[in-house]
């Protein structure tokens, strides 16, 4: 016996607690496996794929967060733009990205195909770390470091777009990332920015 | 316990189509908020016709000062004011019209009316004086005037209240016998919506009340990691409102217009069960690209469990369009697959809200809040303008839709007046949903890009470095400028018509069954009512001889085609993804 005939805005007499219908039941058994798909692949995609937002993640005071970042550009200087310094850090290490109100501090140098440990950070308020054009995109906080292993796939000189509301020059904070390919050329600068070269190999 | 309020004559009035008995205070009480409703929406939507006239980088119109302090003034508006205020009228209606019964503590209600608009006039003095330039989100340490974050929490509590209020009312309703057996299947989801109100808004006096104490200088710091988790479970679970409430206005337009019936009670309240369960992990699928959390963290709460919260809404996905057609089927509309489909009435605005509300939630907003909300698909999603180009597919070709749906039932039921604009009327939701839904391809696909959310200027122009979109971009900014005016133009339609009716509308004394009237939606002068046999043809309909297609073979096919570009548009993503970077 169904129940009897009734819209939603009809109150129930009596059991509603009946089976349902055949093709009911093989939607949700569709709906439930399906779901268990979608699960199933970000631990998947962990295992096998390269692509993950993982990464080393510890809490940081912003101030030496920064301190560090400075030092580190400091130590792998080797140009400057627009007053940013061009930091090429050997290939394997752990490099660092401050983000503040309203620029991306240093301009790093990378290498195709090595891997390197990028520290994002933030020193005062929330920003977005966005490569372009690659679509790239992380939450940059303050007194959070995340640690990502990245490796370039491909050279070029690419951009660091802030996409997290940081206040009301937030559209002017551009950041720069070269990737040299095997020959260590810089491929040509698509933005028309004055690269100094004086420190290059 | 006695009931005076029954007894005193003037109190209820019997309403002449449905027969319900309406309480005068239930009523003024959804009147109030409704109305308050529409005020914000029309604030909201001219907001949204200049931010979307900035986001159009060819137009570019206002300055970057009003075009962020205008984002914040849209995203309050919209998310908050217009979506809380119309739900506190659906609470209201649900747990009295629905059950015939009276509201519990009405000068109460009225009081907590009072906070929310209180709180409502706080929040809007600090936004638009530039006291509050912090986005809606306001994350931490970005800071807002104290005003701000009080005039939030005034709301929020009234809104509380009121939830309180909803169940007092139902449990007097129980006790007073005003129905039989369970209750409706509508007022089951207006309750779910409640329950997980009581739940977002415990979320949001934890956040609030410390960043107030912050704003004021009382506590040194409000952890900026903290904060976006637990505002997401604020912001977030009140999406999960929000579909509650959009799914039992679906059911109530359903059988409304065209007679839906509830296929099987089991199945539909269970999927509400879920999402009471699987709620509270709403937040993590903004936080999937944060350094604060794990992996396992995210995955868990991301998939709300395993997806649990995804396995309701596409059980709400098969149950909404097979109710309708076992509903037409039983009225005699059943020839082929579609035959209830071609002779639903589509010049009913009621339905044909229902019906864009659903396949643009379901295609559009559904697949591609699960796709992206993906831990690690999140990488090339998050902060683009493939996320306003997401949620504008949810809240806004969803629930907003269903709500104007439903709005166009409420002013002849509750507000006694006729639609006015009937012509307008009638055009109103496709006006509305084409609008809404070029708008959301047209972000969709220039975030796709990179192009950032809450940006003022992607030219850069004073940026140290160029960027420079391809001009694909232009072409999907000039699709959303395009859509954006469309759909504004379809929110002031209905804001004119909703305005015209409530305050110089046409009253209605009685509506004649059988006679079209200008300005009352066939499925009250044309009622769905089913033949007396409907019993005998539903059993005949689900009889073992039919096989799989059973009742609704229509529906069926519906949902293999959602399921179909479900798995598609899913699986292209994870292709997209792996042609990045190694990141991990
Ligand atoms: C009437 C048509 C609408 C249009 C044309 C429109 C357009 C827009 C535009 C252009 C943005 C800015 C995106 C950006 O620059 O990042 C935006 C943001 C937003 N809209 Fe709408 N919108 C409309 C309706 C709505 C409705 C009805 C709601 C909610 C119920 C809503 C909720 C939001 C939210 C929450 C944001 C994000 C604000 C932020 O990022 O801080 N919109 N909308
Ligand atoms: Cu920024």
């Amino acid at each position: 016996m169904l129940t009897k005939v009734h819209t939603g805005l009809e109150s129930v007499p009596g059991v509603w607690w009946k089976p349902a219908h055949k093709s009911e039941k093989v939607w949700v058994g569709i709906a439930f496996v399906w779901c268990m798909i979608l699960f199933a692949m970000m631990p998947l995609w962990h295992w096998k794929g390269g692509q993950n937002p993982s990464g080393i993640r510890r809490k940081v005071d912003p101030k030496a967060f920064y301190e560090r970042t400075v030092a580190f550009a400091a130590q792998h200087k080797i140009g400057e733009d627009r007053g940013v310094p061009i930091v090429a850090p050997p290939p394997g290490s752990h490099i660092y990205l401050t983000a503040m109100a309203y620029q991306w501090y240093p301009i790093l140098q990378l290498e195709k195909g090595k891997e390197y440990v990028l520290h994002l950070s933030a020193l005062d308020v929330n920003h977005g770390f966005s490569l372009y054009p690659l679509n790239v995109n992380f939450q940059v906080i303050p007194g959070y470091d995340y640690g990502l292993r990245v490796t370039p796939t491909a050279s070029g000189d690419f951009r660091i777009i802030c996409n997290e509301f940081c206040g009301i020059g937030h559209h002017t904070m551009v950041g720069r990332v070269i990737v040299v390919d095997e020959q260590g050329d810089v491929v040509a600068d698509n933005a028309g920015a004055s690269l100094e070269q004086e420190g290059r190999p | 316990m006695t009931a005076p309020a029954l007894t005193t004559p003037g109190v209820f009035r019997t309403c002449d189509v449905t027969g319900r008995k309406i309480h005068r205070q239930a009523e003024l009480l959804v009147r109030a908020n409704a109305v308050t409703a529409v005020v914000a929406l029309l604030i909201g939507a001219i907001a949204a016709l200049l931010l979307v006239l900035t986001r159009w980088q060819a137009v570019h119109l206002l300055p970057a000062d009003w075009y962020y302090r205008l984002l914040g003034v849209h995203g309050m508006n919209m998310l908050i004011f217009f979506i809380i205020y119309f739900e506190m009228a659906v609470l209201w209606f649900a747990a009295t019209v629905l059950l015939n019964a009276r509201p519990a503590a009405p000068r109460f209600g009225w009081f907590n009316f009072g906070l929310m608009m209180v709180g409502t006039l706080m929040v809007q003095w600090a936004q638009w004086t530039g006291r509050a330039d912090v986005l809606f989100t306001s994350y931490v340490p970005l800071r807002a005037h104290p005003v701000y974050y009080l005039g939030i929490i005034l709301f929020a509590v009234g809104a509380l209240f009121v939830s309180l209020q909803f169940f007092a009312t139902l449990t007097m309703a129980k006790r007073e016998r005003t129905y039989e057996g369970s209750m409706p299947l509508v007022v089951y989801g207006a309750l779910t919506a409640a329950i997980i109100a009581v739940i977002t808004l415990v979320h949001g006096a934890l956040i609030y009340v410390p960043t107030l104490l912050w704003s004021l200088g009382i506590i040194e710091t409000v952890d900026p990691q903290v904060y976006r988790m637990v505002w997401w479970a604020l912001g977030h679970s009140s999406q999960q409102i929000n579909m509650a409430a959009q799914v039992a206005i679906w059911y109530m337009l359903g059988a409304l217009t065209v007679g839906a019936v509830v296929i099987n009670e089991k199945v539909s309240r269970t999927a509400f069960v879920l999402y009471i369960l699987f709620i509270s992990m709403a937040s993590a699928h903004h936080l999937l690209v944060d350094p604060g959390f794990g992996p396992a963290w995210k995955i868990a709460n991301t998939s709300y469990f395993m997806y649990m919260a995804v396995l309701a809404s596409m059980i709400h996905g098969f149950t909404i369009p097979a109710g309708m057609e076992l509903g037409m089927r039983l009225r005699g509309f059943t020839q082929g697959f579609f035959g209830w489909l071609r002779n639903a009435p589509w010049g009913d605005p009621g339905f044909s809200s229902l019906v864009l509300s659903v396949s643009i939630f379901g295609f559009v907003g559904g697949i591609t809040g699960v796709t992206i909300g993906t831990e690690q698909i999140n990488i090339v999603v998050h902060n683009t303008l493939r996320v306003p180009g997401h949620f504008h597919s949810t809240v806004v070709s969803g629930t907003a839709m269903a709500f104007m749906g439903v709005t166009y039932y409420l002013l002849p039921l509750i507000f006694r007046r006729r639609v006015a604009f009937w012509g307008m009327a009638k055009l109103q939701p496709y006006v509305f949903s084409l609008g809404v839904l070029l708008l959301a391809m047209g972000m969709t696909f220039a975030g796709s890009f990179g192009v950032p959310r809450r940006h003022w200027d992607i030219s850069f122009s004073n940026a140290p470095y160029s960027v420079e979109f391809t001009p694909a971009v232009d072409l999907m900014l000039a699709i959303m400028g395009i859509g954006g005016i469309l759909a504004v133009t379809g929110a002031l339609m209905f804001i004119a018509i909703a305005v015209k009716s409530v305050f110089f509308g046409e009253r209605i004394d009685a509506i004649t069954r059988g006679t079209a009237m200008v300005g009352v939606p066939q499925g009250l002068t044309h009622p769905p009512v089913h033949p007396v046999d409907a019993d005998a043809k539903n059993e005949a309909l689900h009889a073992p001889a039919r096989g799989i297609m059973g009742p609704v073979p229509g529906t069926i096919v519906l949902v293999a085609i959602f399921f179909i570009a479900f798995v598609t548009y899913y699986f292209t993503n994870w292709k997209l993804l792996s042609f990045l970077w190694k990141i991990g």
